[in-house]
């Protein structure tokens, strides 16, 4: 296999030095995009999205929690991403793997830290409150998994409703409104491969590229980011990301 | 979570059994020959080489395909057919109730092993000796009968993967409320009838591949059960042949999950 990834490297470093991509998309164009919000119906919130062929369900649940020691008047919020076996030959089962792991703390960092969610609502007595949990299942990789996923995360907590709760217990198909939420967060990657750098890599560029960026923003601020693979990023690619990201982000918060 | 003695999971808040049956007509208002509705989407997956997705009742279920490939690990293999293999799983939101924990429950692990039990007979497996045939299915939302539904939509992924069949099986199960025999129970039905048998047939030959129950029932039962069950798996197999069909006389461009 890593023969192979050094031939596609070849290959990605020829056609990108044209300033060109192997799908003939722009350096930093989307594939195509689309986002079902609310499909399920036992879920308190739910969606799909998918970019090209990759494809991500969200589900959210909440539930009754103790919480955290050093936070005794917040809710919990939990991410957890699996990559499920039947959405790529690459995925095993098993324990979640690094890669998973990773997903589904940059899909977290990003929700959490630019407090969407207002966790001291969640509180709902001493030693009691609520838990919400957003499980990022992927059903399809064809490369970005992040972005893919987070925009799926956001969808489904936008189509969120808050639990009733009655005597400190939920009352499961009763609701009392929507999730309140402040800040709409979106995701954008970039791949870097010598010295081009390009947006939403798919697999494919994946395999062959030296590093990906991931920037999370709200409307006005970076919220999270995130390096990933061996090669290195200057300051000045940073910031120069940072603006399209921001530009992007505008075009993927349109379609929340 | 309330369960009962099985260890399956109850109502809500365990409250009391509502009537099942009533002046011909159950909870839902079907009849006790009626199905839930079923729609399936074949080839909605982009990497597995078989794929499927269904929606029976509120149930709704993606099933995968992978091979046969290499088998993995090797120590696993037969010199003399292809090994199959199962997993079946429920999202941590899939339920009603509270979140699910990761990782396979009993319960799941149990299901697996009976799911791939059923394609063993009709997979022609000695095709393919020293390789493996992964099945997976995942219940995105559960309601009553998710171990049918995933047997229905496994076959249709496995059609969808030009696997070699005897036969194209699908499983239903029947139920006993208030004293009657039903087909195809519904969550509450589930929980409070009082009998649960699911069963996989082979329509051709009208073999059983899959066959558990549970709750007490009478020899005239069990065969009218059984014969409930083989005229619904008839009404199912229409639809399997549908959604096959469909992906050759309208194929399509890009191959994305669409959930209504």
């Amino acid at each position: 296999m890593e023969s192979i990834n050094e031939i596609k490297r070849d290959v990605l470093s020829a056609v990108l030095a044209a300033g060109k991509r192997i799908d003939s998309r722009g350096m930093y164009d989307y594939r195509k995009i689309v986002v079902q919000p609310g499909i399920l119906q036992n879920a308190e919130g739910s969606a799909m999205a998918s970019i090209g062929k990759s494809q991500v369900m969200v589900g959210v649940k909440f539930d009754i929690a103790k919480p955290f020691l050093d936070r005794p008047k917040e809710g919990v919020l939990s991410t957890s991403a699996d990559l499920l076996p039947l959405a790529s030959h690459l995925f095993e089962t098993g324990p979640p793997s690094e890669d998973a792991i990773e997903l589904a703390r940059v899909v977290d960092r990003g929700i959490r830290s630019s407090n969407t969610i207002d966790l001291e609502s969640f509180y709902l007595e001493e030693e009691k409150v609520l838990a919400l949990y957003v499980d990022i299942y992927v059903l399809d990789h064809d490369g970005n998994l992040i972005d893919c996923s987070s925009l799926a995360a956001m969808s489904a907590l936008l189509s969120s409703r808050m639990p009733k709760i009655e005597n400190g217990s939920i009352v499961r198909g009763e609701y009392s409104g929507k999730l309140p939420l402040k800040e709409h967060v979106v995701t954008c990657t970039f791949g870097k491969i010598g010295e081009r750098m390009f947006l939403d890599p798919s697999l494919d560029e994946e395999k062959g590229m030296d590093c990906r960026l991931t920037l999370a923003t709200t409307s006005t601020h970076l919220c999270a980011a995130q390096k990933g693979g061996w090669g290195t990023y200057s300051e000045r690619d940073i910031t120069e990301l940072l603006d399209i990201s921001t530009e992007k982000g505008k075009e993927l918060r349109a379609m929340l | 979570m309330i369960c009962n003695s099985n260890g399956d999971k109850m109502g809500a808040t365990g409250k009391e059994k509502p009537k099942l049956y009533e002046s011909g007509r159950r909870v839902d208002g079907r009849g006790l020959a009626d199905l839930r509705g079923i729609k399936i989407e074949s080839r909605v997956l982009n990497d597995a080489d078989g794929s499927a997705y269904i929606e029976w009742g509120k149930n709704k279920i993606l099933a995968g395909v992978y091979g046969p490939s290499e088998c993995i690990p090797r120590h696993d293999q037969s010199l003399y057919r292809s090994v199959i293999k199962c997993r079946y799983n429920m999202a941590p939101f899939s339920g009603m109730e509270e979140h699910g924990r990761s990782g396979p429950s009993r319960r799941s692990k149990e299901l697996s092993k009976v799911i791939k039990e059923a394609f063993e007979s009709v997979i022609i497996s000695e095709n393919f000796p020293k390789t493996q045939i992964e099945i997976f299915v995942e219940v995105l939302q559960s309601d009553g009968g998710t171990r049918c539904a995933a047997v229905t939509a496994a076959a249709v992924a496995l059609a969808d993967a030009g696997i070699p069949m005897k036969d194209l099986i699908s499983a239903v199960a029947v139920c006993k409320i208030d004293g009657h025999m039903a087909v195809d129970p519904g969550k509450e039905e589930d929980n409070f009838g009082e009998s649960d048998m699911p069963i996989a047939f082979s329509p051709r030959t009208g073999e059983i591949l899959l066959f558990q129950m549970d709750g007490l029932l009478s020899r005239e039962e069990l065969s009218e059960g059984i014969s409930l069950a083989r005229q619904a798996s008839e009404k199912i197999r229409k639809i399997q042949v549908e959604a096959i069909a469909k992906v050759y006389q309208e194929p399509k461009e890009e191959r994305f999950l669409v959930i209504k």
